[in-house]
């Protein structure tokens, strides 16, 4: 006996179901934008919106993304890549076929808004609209202001490079609908305004969310750990927690050293290296003091999650040793002998590492970084001449930067996880 | 005892060992004093182009003590926006001020330190010939001028932006020629080594290269003042 189907019904089901899933994420891309309204031309800005759009553009830290190295300011074509493929950033000069000269200000904004560009088709999250969907209506309209000030320049925008399926509008839908929700910034009322201004800073306009917060496997940050640190993919930099005190918290910080962080790229702990710097050297330094006192605010407010218990690396005596070799012949005369750091007449140049969370952090992508890398801190007004550390990389084989790292997680009173020389070779 | 036991009381014996190493030693005092100088905030770039600038002969890294400032700036900068790549160096200056890398490169150039031996010895003859000729007299017929025209007659450079020539690894020259041809070398517009190096042959570029790392460098090198002669091709990287 065999059933019966019923096949034409069973196919309109079915039909009828995917129509209703395709309805269902066309819609879900489409809530909460606004009718556009104005056109390109009937846009004026007042010199107060262009230069309002000048610092806001740099509090958003605009050019990370859209100029080249060696590139026209803000005429995109740099790739920024992705575990799904290479992403090219726009031109957003007011070129007015390559660049943002015909756009309207409501297009623009629904660009910012809602992730939807002038021809209305969905634009990638690396451009990170999840943050800035929260930039108010006002500081959209000056950045519109201040990028429709430069000077036009004619470079067409060149295709992303992403792999199939992830190169496909649908598939960009369907991640949209399941992840992503335009949204305003609501002041929470039992907080000050200054502590506002700073959740709006680090959440929307300074997106430092894209790199210090976890990641799903479709590449979407997760809210719920907000700024609970994350590895910044394919960098293999890990973007330390800031709500940890274990991590880049700052709860227990002065303001006067979150302010040095942000404003100089230094402070007598450490220094922003790696990824940090750039954000320093770019964006954070040129904030005004009001500005920086409220991210300030904000950020030593961040409920401070659960110290790591401090691990014990496991190393042999033998390890150690020659782990204490190689700190002795390579770091020591910078770091100091017992890991207690330098300082030259202007104050302390070199981190002590005994105690050091970045030393300390549980994935030792960033130290392995420094070791094997090295580096410099940006050069700021607050730091106009950088000491900088020396890439050991070249001189190091991958099991001796294993045995450094390891050391300096178990001398002076560290407690880390041990690196081997897998570590190395995955982060270097 | 089974064996797996016994790893285990090993391993945390070893464990215990280090950690009462680790607790031995005293913890962090205060910061020790370090120079407020440049040469200690350069200690980075002797990782590679060795001890105050001065290069190692065996190695690929170019000597940088002693250029002309102006080539170094311009070097500096050509990594920061792209016209050189070398991921050390890119990642090295790329978050670097202006004022900065002019310090840097002010400070690079007054170093005067001594030369090592020439790196290469033993070339075959017709090879040396060769590249001799293409340095002192260039190659009329095929429009290359001669290295001395710019570089100066001792081919120690000239102020403010020519590189003088001797004592750079022949490896570290070569890999410039096949950087200028393939593009991944450049300099300020007009770029005239791109041209000459479009218009050697391989060989001639092994050539040009073998003798100037065979030559050995007198006592204090110093850059010409001026050119001799007007450049014979227009380069951006030299200000008229």
């Amino acid at each position: 006996m065999t059933m019966r189907l019923n096949w034409p019904r069973l196919l309109l089901a079915l039909a009828l179901l995917i129509a209703l899933a395709a309805a269902l994420v066309a819609w879900l891309n489409v809530r909460g934008e606004d009718a556009l309204a104005g056109s390109a031309d009937a846009f004026s800005a007042t010199p107060e919106q262009v230069a309002r759009g000048a610092y806001l553009a740099r509090a958003g830290n605009c050019a990370a993304c859209h100029t080249d190295r060696g590139g026209a300011a803000y005429a995109g074509g740099k790739g920024i890549a992705t575990p799904f493929g290479t992403v090219f950033a726009s031109n957003l000069t007011p070129d007015a076929k390559t660049g943002i000269g015909s756009w309207s200000a409501a297009q623009f904004w629904r660009a910012l808004h809602n992730g939807r560009s002038a021809d209305g088709h969905l634009l990638y999250p690396a451009f990170p609209y999840p943050n800035f969907t929260e930039i108010t209506r006002a500081d959209a309209d000056a950045l519109f202001a201040f990028l429709r000030s430069q000077v036009p320049v004619a470079q067409a925008n060149r295709a992303h490079a992403l792999r199939f399926p992830y190169n496909l509008q649908a598939s960009l839908a369907v991640w949209r609908a399941l992840f992503f929700t335009p949204g305003v910034y609501e002041p929470q009322p039992g907080q000050s305004p200054q502590w506002n201004r700073g959740a709006y800073l680090v959440r929307a306009l300074g997106h430092c969310a894209a790199c210090h917060s976890p990641r799903n496997a479709f590449g979407a940050t997760r809210d719920s750990l907000e700024l609970s640190g994350g590895l910044i993919p394919l960098q293999n930099w890990y973007a330390p927690s800031l709500a940890s005190s274990a991590e880049a918290g700052v709860a227990d910080w002065s303001d006067a050293e979150v302010a040095a962080l942000l404003k100089t790229g230094f402070t007598p702990r450490g220094a922003a290296l790696g990824p940090m710097a750039e954000v320093v050297f770019r964006s954070t330094q040129y904030l005004d003091d009001a500005d920086v006192a409220a991210m300030t605010a904000f950020l030593k407010s961040l409920p401070q999650g659960p110290a790591h218990p401090a691990t014990a690396p496991m190393i042999g005596k033998e390890a150690f040793a020659h782990g204490a070799a190689l700190y002795k012949d390579r770091c020591a005369s910078c770091h100091g002998a017992e890991g207690e750091g330098g300082r030259s007449a202007q104050g302390v140049v070199y981190a002590p590492l005994a105690g050091n969370r970045k030393v300390l952090l549980e994935s030792p992508a960033n130290l392995i970084h420094i070791v094997a890398n090295g580096g410099f801190p940006p050069t700021t007004a607050g730091n106009p001449r950088p000491y900088g550390m020396p890439p050991f990389g070249l001189s190091l084989k991958d099991e001796e930067i294993a045995v450094l790292a390891t050391y300096v997680r178990a001398a002076w009173g560290n407690a880390a996880p041990a690196v081997s020389a897998l570590d190395v070779l995955e982060a270097r | 005892m089974p064996p797996a036991s016994v790893q285990l009381l090993l391993r945390f014996a070893a464990a215990s060992i280090g950690m009462s190493l680790a607790l031995s030693t005293a913890m962090a005092g205060s910061p020790q004093t370090v120079p407020d100088t440049l040469a200690q905030r350069m200690q980075p770039c002797s990782a590679c182009h060795g001890r105050e600038g001065r290069a190692t002969q065996e190695g690929f890294f170019p000597r940088i003590a002693g250029k002309p400032a102006g080539y170094l700036y311009n070097q500096l900068d050509n990594f920061r926006s792209g016209r050189r790549a070398y991921p050390t160096m890119t990642y090295f200056v790329e978050q670097m001020s202006d004022p900065y890398l002019h310090e840097i490169a002010d400070y690079f150039a007054a170093l005067d330190l001594p030369y090592a031996p020439p790196q290469t010895v033993g070339a075959a003859a017709d090879e040396i010939a060769r590249g001799e000729a293409l340095v002192r007299q260039g190659d009329a017929a095929h429009g290359v001028p001669a290295c001395a025209q710019c570089h100066g007659a001792t081919m120690t450079g000239v102020l403010p932006a020519i590189p003088g020539l001797l004592g750079l690894p022949r490896g570290y020259l070569v890999e410039q020629f096949g950087a200028w041809r393939t593009g991944q070398r450049k300099a300020l517009a007009p770029d005239c080594m791109a041209r000459v190096a479009t218009m050697l042959t391989p060989a001639d570029i092994t050539a040009v290269a073998t003798w100037l790392s065979s030559q050995p460098v007198a006592v204090g090198p110093a850059p010409a003042g001026s050119l001799a002669r007007p450049l014979p091709l227009a380069c951006g990287s030299v200000p008229p």
